[in-house]
């Protein structure tokens, strides 16, 4: 997993807890070869967690197994994040944690204390759609639009971090992200006119 | 959808949802949320085929919010599960396929065999781990190149002959075979149901579906309900490419489990299960023969298919079907026969049959053409024909030959060597490829619902679906060009089983079938309204219907438009709050049924290979489509867009690994089943004819979907040919098919 600003009180859970954070994010076939017979414990103590998300502070008390896609979806009914593969290979649940771009199926909620969190919800907070969205629409950069979220936080790091310098380099930036309808080229397009303006994203 | 998108800024023809989709507001199946809602988790089996002889689900009913495990030995009767036709009710069809959680079987590695329910995810995900099922388990086969060879193994085969074996004066024939692997759909957005009995006899289910009411039908006649019991919600649907069109394990799943705990479930498939729980392309071994005369004239082709299906199914697409009408051949041959594995059931997916059958055919006649010393586009043109040799129909519009004229220019055909493997760039290997795609342009039967309130908005329904294609968009574009008034005023709503009854979403019928049906809607709107102007304009009691038209949000004399009345002013005047119809829109006319429909297309490719390694560079593509008038021309060129890189994707990376020694599918991930990604997707030109074919329905407009893809593979591996002289038949050509040395480190 990606380090992250520690917190007293993570590394504490991290301790009594890697065996099932282990065990969550296993993928079930290997589990089930290595025949683990422990059982988890019963009940699953809440922990409590603090974020800001989208510029709102929260403080939650979550299941310490839960990631923070799954609370995003599940919990906290923010669904503009998109489960593809909870593998971290398709990049659908791409979101910005402290401004750096992150699969947000490969991090335990728990694991962000005091995190800034940014999802396709709050990538603006003005009436009007945020320059990549826009050029996404009037690029026409989705087809099924279920990528599309996570393409566009993608994006919108890819031509942060200056990485948007040409179509080559935004092809191999956004290699993270798969889009199944193929649309590609769009997405390029819609990204490298953002990149040209210069405007500040 | 509260965020202005700030007009100006964009081409006028952005799709009608675009905004909700870039938001993140548009909700897909799994992200509707019910009071209550339990999470469910299926587990699958370990073993390829035999019997489960026991599940001890004593320790997982213990655990942390477990609600339940349900399976075979507590798994509640489900009406259509019933395998006696005398016992079940008339209003009951029995279950097709696979009926989940029913019985002890194990027919395919990866099949559901539990299912676990908790009050949350977390809870349901760390249970499957300890489900402990015991089996007996059976020899099983799972090896389709080696099963194939015995002809015992096949089911009896289906042939087509029309014509004799008139190879004598064959100056030059081709005979090859060829193979496709399964490929999977792996649409973005994971299955998923959430079931809801609001009553004991009442279902409300949100499911990834490319049909609501096919859905809504089978869950109808599967649990004994009446069709209006059952309700079926689609808004959007996250890409499917054909694994939406039919109700896999997860529906009535999610039914089961609702029911027996009274209370809302929620059942989203992993992506490995995506794998082998949604069906898939089969896998498919064909051998086509192609003899023609020295001037190129085709005198006769063989096409023989074999392809997989389930041990317990069924499945069978128009593999070889384009063989029978696609060129001018009077002596053809086809035969196609089913492979049972045990394996789950394939199901179509993105040019179904036609997108196996032409890269077999497609490949075949490029390796003719070298025979005979012709241009592969010279060669396909020489054996052009107007009529569907197969029904003797003529084709209702076929402009393949403007196809190959944009396409040739465009990717500078001119370039290509006629001898392959001389044409060499900065120390790579440079060929160009083309091939011919097509698919048939049905138009069915659907329902529209049209209202023209008095605040001047037009709401269009009907309940088809849409996957990403753009269904609202040219939906409303059609509606907007036949009122003539603004799209922003209309709104279509589908993906609800509510809705008056539209088809699935699949087969590229979508544009033709419910086009038309809103077409009509609003030619009946018009006629309403003329109706009323007569009847209540001042001025108008005069005129007939004849005269009058509807534009601008108006209705007016054709000779004299200053004598008009806004249809707002209208409406109030007639003291109507709105109109309200619905219409049904028939499937072809006798006269379009005296035309066979076709969509057509044809694909370029130049690409490089790494002579040191076999690498495959692809350079540029030409796609172009032939599909009538293109309604919505954003949308539709990203479909076409789209179907480039899924026939990349079959031409160079896809490919499902099983072992055979377990049944296991091997690759069931991202990471190891390869679909293309932004860096393997060349600069891509789209170009339609666009021209309306009034012979197929009163838009002119054919579906695109699967011609987008249908020839693209065979028009990188004859690229590949062109550039290496090296013909590959076995998709995808990896760079080891190639025979190159490996670079040394």
């Amino acid at each position: 997993m990606k380090p992250c600003n520690y917190h007293d009180a993570r590394r504490g859970f991290l301790k009594k807890s890697a065996a099932i954070a282990a065990l969550y994010l296993t993928p079930s076939s290997l589990v089930k070869a290595f025949a683990i017979e422990s059982v988890v414990p019963k009940p699953i103590a809440k922990e409590k967690l603090t974020i800001t998300l989208n510029g709102k502070l929260m403080n939650l008390e979550i299941d310490a197994r839960t990631t923070i896609l799954n609370l995003l979806r599940e919990e906290l009914n923010f669904t503009g994040t998109k489960k593809g593969c909870e593998m971290g290979q398709c990049g659908a649940c791409t979101i910005h944690i402290n401004g750096k771009r992150t699969k947000s199926c490969m991090q335990l909620a728990i694991s962000n204390q005091n995190n800034k969190i940014t999802t396709i919800e709050g990538l603006t907070n003005s009436e009007v759609l945020h320059p990549m969205q826009a050029a996404f629409l009037k690029h026409d950069a989705f087809q099924c639009g279920y990528c599309t979220s996570g393409q566009i936080m993608s994006a919108v790091a890819c031509v942060r971090e200056g990485q948007a310098k040409s179509r080559d380099a935004i092809k191999n930036y956004m290699d993270t992200n798969i889009c199944r309808c193929g649309a590609y080229q769009n997405i390029v397009d819609a990204i490298e006119e953002v990149a040209k303006t210069g405007i500040k994203i | 959808m509260n965020k202005k998108n700030t007009k100006s800024i964009f081409w006028e023809d952005e799709r009608v949802d675009g905004a909700d989709k870039v938001t993140g507001k548009a909700k897909y199946t799994a992200e509707h949320n019910l009071p209550n809602l339990a999470y469910a988790v299926f587990v699958t089996s370990n073993i390829a085929k035999g019997t489960i002889k026991n599940i001890d689900t004593s320790k997982v009913l213990a655990m942390n919010g477990v609600l339940d495990v349900i399976y075979f030995a507590n798994c509640p009767a489900v009406p259509g599960y019933n395998t006696n036709a005398a016992d079940r009710p008339k209003n009951v069809s029995e279950w097709r396929g696979h009926k989940v959680l029913h019985d002890n079987k194990v027919r395919f590695f990866g099949q559901p065999i539990a299912l676990v329910v908790a009050d949350s995810f977390e809870n349901a995900n760390a249970a499957i781990r300890f489900i402990k099922p015991e089996y007996e388990a059976e020899a099983f086969e799972t090896n389709f190149d080696k099963a194939r060879l015995n002809p015992a193994n096949l089911k009896p085969a289906v042939t087509y002959k029309r014509g004799s074996d008139a190879e004598v004066n064959a100056a030059a024939s081709v005979e090859a075979e060829f193979n496709i692997p399964i490929e999977v759909h792996n649409p973005m957005e994971l299955q998923a149901t959430i079931a809801y009995w609001e009553a004991e006899d009442k279902l409300l289910l949100y499911d990834k579906t490319q049909g609501p009411k096919s859905t809504q039908g089978l869950m109808a006649r599967t649990f004994g309900l009446p069709e209006k019991n059952v309700r079926v919600i689609a808004e959007n649907v996250g890409g499917a490419f054909g694994s939406s069109l039919r109700s896999w394990s997860n529906v009535p799943a999610a039914c089961i489990a609702a029911k027996k705990l009274n209370r809302p479930v929620k059942l989203v498939i992993t992506r490995p299960q995506m794998f082998s729980l949604i069906g898939y392309r089969p896998q498919a071994w064909q051998k086509v023969k192609i003899a023609a005369n020295a001037e190129g004239n085709f005198l006769s082709i063989n096409h023989e298919a074999i392809s997989n299906t389930s041990r317990y199914e069924d499945f069978r697409e128009g593999i070889v079907d384009v063989s029978k009408f696609l060129y001018a051949c009077e002596n053809v041959n086809t035969k196609y026969s089913l492979l049972p594995l045990d394996l789950s059931t394939p199901i179509w997916m993105r040019g179904p049959g036609e997108a196996s059958g032409c890269f077999a055919l497609e490949s075949a006649i490029d390796e003719l053409s070298y025979k005979l010393k012709m241009d592969p586009i010279a060669l396909r043109i020489k054996n052009f024909t107007a009529i569907n040799l197969e029904n003797k129909l003529p084709f209702s519009d076929n402009n393949l030959q403007a196809l190959y004229n944009y396409g040739k220019e465009k990717i500078g055909w001119k370039n290509r060597p006629s001898v392959p493997g001389t044409l060499k760039e900065n120390g790579m290997l440079i060929g160009y490829g083309m091939a011919v795609g097509v698919f048939g342009a049905g138009k069915g039967s659907a329902s529209v619902r049209a209202v023209l309130s008095n605040d001047g908005k037009l709401l269009l329904e009907c309940a088809v679906s849409d996957m990403g294609p753009g269904t609202t968009t040219s939906m409303s574009k059609i509606a907007a060009e036949a009122m003539q008034m603004p799209i922003a005023k209309i709104k279509f709503k589908l993906g609800d089983s509510d809705l008056p009854p539209g088809p699935s979403q699949g087969g590229s019928g979508t544009t033709s079938t419910v086009g038309s049906a809103v077409d009509l809607a609003c030619k009946t709107l018009q006629l309403r309204l003329k109706e009323l102007a007569i009847g209540y304009a001042p001025g108008f009691n005069t005129l007939t219907l004849d005269v009058l038209e509807v534009k601008n949000e108006m209705v007016l004399s054709k000779a004299d438009s200053s004598k008009n009345i806004e249809i707002v002013s209208l409406l109030k005047l007639a003291n109507q709050d709105k109109i309200d119809l619905t219409i049904n829109s028939t499937g072809k006319t006798p006269a379009q049924l005296k035309f066979t429909s076709n969509s057509f297309s044809s694909h370029y490719v130049k690409l490089a290979v790494n002579p040191k390694d076999g690498k495959i560079k692809i350079l540029q593509v030409v796609t172009t489509g032939d599909a009538g008038k293109i309604i919505s021309p954003k949308t539709a060129r990203s479909q076409m867009l789209g179907g480039v890189v899924g026939g990349i994707g079959m031409a160079l990376t896809e490919k499902l690994e099983i072992d055979h020694t377990t049944g296991q599918i091997s690759n069931a991930s991202f990471g190891s089943y390869h679909v293309p990604l932004h860096s393997q997707i060349p600069p891509t030109d789209v170009w339609f004819v666009n021209k309306p074919d009034m012979n197929v329905n009163d838009i002119g407009a054919k579906g695109i979907g699967e011609i987008a893809l249908i020839g693209l593979a065979a028009a990188v591996t004859n690229a590949v040919y062109n550039a290496t002289g090296k013909r590959v038949r076995d998709l995808p050509i990896t760079p080891e098919k190639l025979g190159f040395a490996k670079a040394k480190v």
